[in-house]
């Protein structure tokens, strides 16, 4: 197992160097595609050989730990000095502080602080099972759909920008190993190492074009990642100082024990801060929004698979420590809050990667939610909320993608039709927006279970507030998706061109679908053999969470999304009508998409949704928001910090 | 096609008139004379009308879309032209722009004559087409089986 | 519950849900006539009318449509027995809000300018009401403790009306929304006080219109019954008093039909929600000081 891990954890870095070494297009595209498949099967049968030895939470230290410690202390120095040297070079000066003040503080108490007793520094469990399976397979796919993405990028759409597919296909394979490490280090200072590299990969993803837009945007994403680490940096700080380890582990078991000690609670609390940075709740939304200048599959690498599940993976971890306490509270309050004010705004733009972004963050907020209550069953519906957001997402990512690749346009408005033209795209889009929202897929089951757990937590106002920003995120949600779909189907008044869509986009696409349906069919199964273990492993009950009877119900409803339209669709089939031009007021001039003008000649008609920005606006509520969620992490940090001061 | 005459749904349509036959028509609807005691609707959507009922004369213009709203009508149904205008083209009949009645596009079914029309023809009138309905039923059913 | 009154509930209302509904759907169509001094149709008129719809000529804009709404009536229907044969009522809600999708699916399908119109306004009117249908789950089970619908019955000692007042001020406010009453700029209802058309339903002709017709039917018996969820107990006499409250409730949407027809779609949805957060939050939050 030991070394399964470390290769896991240590190929894809190596393998990094090739696509950055070789120039020659297909050649590279071959170790590409060659590479990703060597990482989705050593992560599945990593994860299959651990799951048939019987799934035992396994605490070990890596071969050679001493000179991985190594490794990870000259690799943090080796980051603060590039992004001090980054941010020198593009004058904010700002970031260059943020990252030396984290990276020396820890640096300094590992290397001449108190000595720490050498423990288990890894650990392999249920959740890092689920993780290691989502960022091997849904990560893996992505990096074979980059291949095609990234050649019509250069060739066809962006030729002004310099062609550094090397550089960006190498970068992919940097972030898996840094995925693959995060999740299971226990040692928060290999933790942070990973965390850096996740970071200082998002930003070379995004700044990736190089325009003033990407670079602006690239920043803001660094300094927010940073701010993230810094609270890292505290957290091991006050697990060095005050309890004598950097084990991750240790400092939640001391948190889970001693509940109403604000000292034991002050790392959780900086660790769950850093969480929010990088899973990108408000106030630190900025950063993901801001990625969507990035060609799409680093969009669908860091919305989907890996890095905002970086965050949330970090809070499923603390959710234990996190039960009806003030860091448990802040954590459930911002979740809450961002869930709807992201989908309010997700409802207020056009641009189909931004209503993806707005609702991954607004989804991410359901998540963090969950686990910031802390409950067996608000776990386990964050759990399965984070495998089926990580693979719809990504394939609602790699859809719009290409998408604009083939009718030259992301905005949804543009999507009219989609249905009767390229049927294809549209399919997978109907399949990705149905996994986001409709019953019984994820949100539903997961909803259900958060809703009945929040009137359960025991402080009044959080539960009151949560239910009624879940009733309401709900609600809106439902809006933005239906709209979309609602575009989708139809007629449309393009022509039908050639699908610009490249074979391995297709195959990528198609197989995230297939995975979608499998694990809809497939979710008693993963409750029961999944799930059930650990939410064991984090709580040490075992509970069934939903009823055989609303299990039942949940089965029916899945037959009655795909089956009922199917069956009404073979009966309808043959039904004879006559065709008629829709209504216009009896001024269609000949078709349904042009009407007779005031002047007498034809005129198109266009047909927009609705997108209320007067009412809910991204000018009017954005700076509001920020401020709201602000004011929630300032007051809980200074109860946290204050008490533990005291 | 049994139920059609006790709930005819009405299209009413305004051609080149002078709206004394619109207000009329509208009047039908209110407490005075009620016509939804059998069952008019007034829906203001083809698709789902069974009596068109026009108003005014055809003129170049709106004969296309006359035209094209029948055309959207599902069978069965019944035109019927309510006023002067609607019936030849009554006072405007002479003008350069009008092509004369409703029946100078599509066929009409019952005439209701009037400058305005009265709302107790115009009722009466629509009870002569809900009459109609029937015949025209039977007649489908005809068609179809042969 | 055993599964033999499970299934008798579900078969009955399956079986009677059109008669009943039409039935008051007649009757409303009668009371609002004799409100505006007329006399209005008969009340059979609903049947008649449906009756007519499915001998109509199929015409279509988009054949897709037939099927998916076809699918909104099997998915109403669905709901519908989830809820009558006493399962879990947050489910029943989460099912109703997947319904309302392939309504809004078929009639975009069309690329017709009125029924898109009209569902972008259906959303909006979707939007404004759910929340407050899942909060009326919400107090079921802060009252009970469970979202099962059967157990809300059988195991409440007085009518759950005493703990959830707010919740059901709340939930008639969006009746009135849900029976398609006001406001009138969304309605697709049968009076004159319409705006684009008929909404959704403005392409769908004859037996597709019908079917939209009972779907609706379905769906209001099952919000009626949500209605008398707030007046049952255990008490089986309590069936009366819940009956009761059902027709008086069903009297003050047709009220305040005839006396605000006018409310637009905007002020709608500040309405909706205001009085959701208002009257239902208060509520929640002295329920949870209450249990603590």
């Amino acid at each position: 197992m030991e070394v399964l891990v470390t290769a896991l954890i240590c190929f894809p870095f190596l393998w990094a160097i090739l696509p950055a070494v070789i120039h020659n297009s297909k050649r590279r595209a071959f170790t590409v595609y060659l590479g990703c498949g060597i990482v989705m099967v050593l992560s599945v049968f990593t994860a299959i050989q651990w799951y048939l030895a019987g799934g035992q939470t396994l605490d070990f230290r890596l071969p050679y730990q001493e000179a991985f410690g190594e490794i990870f202390l000259w690799g943090d120095i080796f980051l603060m000095c590039f992004i001090t040297y980054l941010s020198y070079k593009h004058n904010r000066l700002i970031i260059a502080f943020l990252s030396i003040i984290s990276t020396v503080v820890p640096t300094i108490l590992e290397k001449f602080g108190p000595e720490l007793p050498a423990g288990p520094t890894m650990r392999f469990d249920w959740l890092t099972f689920i993780m290691v399976l989502i960022i091997g397979v849904v990560g893996s796919l992505i990096g074979v759909y980059a291949v095609g993405y990234m050649h019509g990028f250069h060739i066809h759409h962006h030729k002004e920008v310099t062609d550094r597919r090397s550089f960006f296909l190498s970068m992919i394979f940097v972030f898996f190993g840094a995925m693959f490490g995060l999740v299971t280090s226990a040692n928060l200072l290999g933790l942070y190492f990973f965390w850096e590299i996740t970071s200082v990969t998002s930003f070379l993803l995004i700044g990736y074009t190089r325009t003033d837009e990407a670079i602006n945007n690239s920043f803001k994403a660094l300094w927010m990642n940073l701010l993230g680490g810094c609270g890292l940096a505290v957290a091991i700080s006050v697990g060095i100082i005050y309890f004598n380890t950097a084990n991750l582990y240790t400092l939640i078991a001391a948190a889970v024990k001693t509940p109403t000690k604000m000292l034991c609670l002050l790392p959780i609390a900086m660790l769950a801060f850093a969480a929010l940075t990088k899973s990108a709740q408000f106030p630190f939304s900025g950063w993901l929004l801001g990625a969507m200048v990035a060609p799409t599959p680093s969009s669908a690498l860091l919305h989907s698979a890996t890095m905002v599940k970086a965050g949330v993976y970090m809070l499923i971890r603390l959710s234990p420590a996190m039960a009806d306490n003030y860091v448990g509270n802040m954590v459930a309050l911002i979740g809450g809050f961002t869930f709807v004010a992201a989908s309010c705004f997700a409802i207020t733009v056009s641009d189909g990667k931004k209503v993806l972004a707005y609702s991954t963050i607004s989804n991410l907020g359901l998540i963090v939610a969950c686990t910031g209550c802390g409950y067996e069953e608000t776990i386990w519906a964050a759990v399965f909320l984070v495998i089926f957001h990580a693979v719809s997402k990504s394939m609602l990512f790699q859809c719009v993608g290409a998408i604009e690749t083939t009718i030259g346009s992301r905005d949804v408005e543009d999507m009219q039709g989609l249905m009767s033209i390229f049927p294809k795209l549209a399919f997978i889009l109907m399949v990705g927006i149905a996994g986001m929202f409709l019953a019984p897929f994820g949100m539903l089951i997961s909803k259900w279970a958060a809703l009945k757990a929040f009137i359960d937590t025991s402080s009044v106002y959080v539960s009151t507030l949560m239910v009624m920003f879940i009733c309401f995120g709900s609600a809106t949600t439902m809006f933005y998706w239906t709209k979309w779909m609602s575009k989708i189907l139809g007629a449309s008044k393009r022509e039908k061109s050639r699908d610009l869509t490249k074979k391995n986009e297709y195959i990528s696409m198609f197989f995230h679908a297939f995975m979608m349906i499998s694990l809809i069919l497939g979710f008693p199964w993963l409750s029961e053999h999944v799930l059930k273990p650990l939410s064991n492993d984090m709580f040490g009950v075992v509970k069934q969470v939903i009823s055989y009877e609303n299990m039942v119900i949940m089965i029916v409803l899945l037959c009655g999304v795909f089956v009922i339209p199917f069956i009404n669709y073979l009966l309808t089939k043959g039904q004879k009508g006559k065709k008629v031009i829709t209504y216009m007021g009896g001024a269609n001039a000949g078709d349904n998409f042009n009407f007779v003008s005031a002047t007498g000649d034809p005129r198109e008609m266009d047909i927009s949704n609705f997108y209320m920005e007067d009412l809910m606006g991204e000018k009017k509520l954005f700076t509001p928001a920020i401020l709201i969620s602000s004011f929630i992490i300032v007051v809980y940090l200074i109860i946290v910090v204050g008490g533990a001061l005291q | 096609m049994a139920k059609i005459h006790k709930s005819p749904w009405l299209l009413h349509y305004d051609g080149s008139s002078c709206n004394g036959c619109d207000i009329e028509v509208l009047a039908c609807t209110t407490p005075v004379y009620d016509v939804e005691r059998f069952g008019v609707i007034n829906t203001g959507n083809p698709m789902h009308a069974d009596i068109f009922l026009i108003t005014g004369g055809i003129n170049s213009q709106n004969e296309a879309v006359v035209k094209q709203i029948y055309d959207q009508m599902p069978q069965p149904k019944v035109v019927i032209a309510v006023g002067t205008c609607a019936c030849t083209g009554g006072i405007f009949k002479e003008c350069y722009n009008i092509k004369g009645g409703a029946d100078t596009v599509i066929p009409v079914d019952i005439y209701v004559p009037g400058c305005a029309a009265r709302p107790e023809s115009i009722i009466d009138g629509v009870v002569k087409g809900i009459g109609l309905f029937k015949e025209k039923a039977a007649a489908l059913a005809a068609q179809s089986k042969a | 519950m055993t599964i033999q009154t499970r299934v008798l509930f579900a078969v009955l209302y399956v079986v009677l849900t059109p008669f009943v509904i039409g039935l008051l759907d007649g009757f409303d169509r009668k009371i609002s006539a004799r409100m505006q001094g007329r006399r209005g149709p008969s009340v059979l008129q609903p049947f008649f009318d449906l009756k007519k719809l499915f001998e109509k000529e199929f015409l279509t804009a988009n054949k897709m449509q037939l099927f998916l709404i076809r699918s909104y009536l099997c998915f109403i229907v669905l709901s519908g027995i989830i809820f009558f044969a006493g399962f879990d009522l947050l489910l029943v809600i989460f099912s109703l809000s997947t319904a309302a999708m392939f309504l809004i699916l078929a009639s975009t399908a069309t690329h017709s300018p009125f029924a898109s119109q009209g569902t972008s306004r259906e959303l909006v009117q979707i939007m404004a009401c759910e929340p407050m249908e899942l909060l009326v789950a919400v107090g079921f089970y802060l009252a009970t403790s469970t979202f099962t619908v059967s157990d809300i019955v059988t195991k409440s000692p007085v009518a759950n009306i005493r703990f959830l007042p707010g919740f059901f001020v709340g939930f008639v406010f969006i009746l009135t929304i849900k029976f398609r009453k006001s406001p009138f700029d969304i309605s697709t209802s049968h009076h004159a006080h319409q705006e684009v058309i008929k909404g959704v339903t403005s392409e769908m002709v004859g037996k597709e219109y019908a079917m939209v017709t009972i779907a609706e039917w379905y769906e209001n018996a099952i919000l009626l019954g949500i209605v008398g969820l707030f007046f049952v107990s255990s008490n089986i006499l309590t069936v009366i008093g819940a009956v009761i409250a059902i027709l008086v409730v069903w009297f003050l949407e047709i009220l305040i039909d005839n006396t605000s027809a006018r409310v637009k779609w905007q002020l709608m949805l500040k309405l909706a929600w205001g009085t959701t957060i208002v009257a239902a939050g208060m509520n929640l939050f002295l329920l949870e000081i209450i249990r603590g």
